[in-house]
């Protein structure tokens, strides 16, 4: 994901791990209230750039002027995300990848569109020798 | 693109079934997609502490729907005791999550 990693800021560590829903019988992959899963890491930590400008693209989209989608097709877009996937990225990607798969939902952009700016951008950075990742992030 | 609005309750908000101090217990049933009721609540028994108000439904609103009818949302509250099937805390710890009336059934 090192494109949306803003200058000069460290992306935070995720916590790649990929959780056994031990008892999980029925549940949705975020649904894991009084399942075991160790100490909760109760450090705080900056937020990077990108995840700032994350938390502000979700609140003009969701605003009253946009209405492009709520905030309850955004959790249903992030529970709905495969177990794997949701335990290997960090909340601010969660929030990241719904806001792409949601604009795309309700045909503000298309995926093509998406995908075409992401390539641009991406090319664009590795010219200017900056790192990126060539991860592509499952819709 | 479909538009739902997030907050505002309908023009006509439906009565609340259930009053503060109502035994409750809430539906043990599977959901499908969006759900607002935790799946350690699920079957559990509790008591109405109040109501919240009513707002437009989340399950709808998830996907794109204006998500009305709107709902009664309680807040109600659990003994720890009895969601844990074994709980070390203090016997008297309670619970208390935000609950939609259709997550709800009366209980003597």
């Amino acid at each position: 994901m090192g494109a949306f990693q803003a200058r000069g800021q460290p992306m935070p560590q995720p916590k790649r791990k990929n959780m056994l829903r031990k008892g999980a019988d029925g549940r949705s992959t975020h649904d894991v209230g009084g399942l075991e899963f160790g100490p909760i890491d109760r450090h705080e930590h900056d937020l990077a750039l990108w995840e700032k400008r994350t938390d502000a693209m979700l609140r003009l989209l969701v605003g009253p002027e946009k209405r492009a989608f709520t905030v309850d097709g955004m959790r249903r877009v992030i529970e709905d995300y495969g177990q794997q996937q949701y335990d290997r990225t960090t909340y601010y990607e969660k929030w990241i990848r719904a806001v792409r798969n949601l604009v795309v939902e309700q045909g503000v952009l298309t995926r093509a569109e998406v995908e075409a700016r992401m390539d641009e951008v991406r090319a664009r950075w590795e010219k200017a020798g900056r790192k990126t990742s060539k991860e592509k992030i499952p819709w | 693109m479909v538009r739902a609005r997030t907050k505002p309750a309908s023009k006509s908000p439906a009565a609340p079934r259930f009053a503060p101090g109502d035994k409750v217990r809430v539906a043990d049933r599977p959901a499908l997609g969006h759900c607002r009721t935790p799946w350690y609540l699920r079957g559990k028994r509790g008591e109405v502490a109040s109501i919240h108000g009513v707002f437009r439904d989340p399950e709808r609103l998830a996907y794109h729907q204006p998500g009305l009818p709107a709902q009664v949302l309680y807040k109600v509250r659990f003994r720890q005791r009895d969601i844990w099937g074994r709980y070390d805390g203090p016997q008297s710890d309670q619970l208390e999550a935000d609950i939609f009336e259709y997550w709800l059934e009366p209980l003597k």
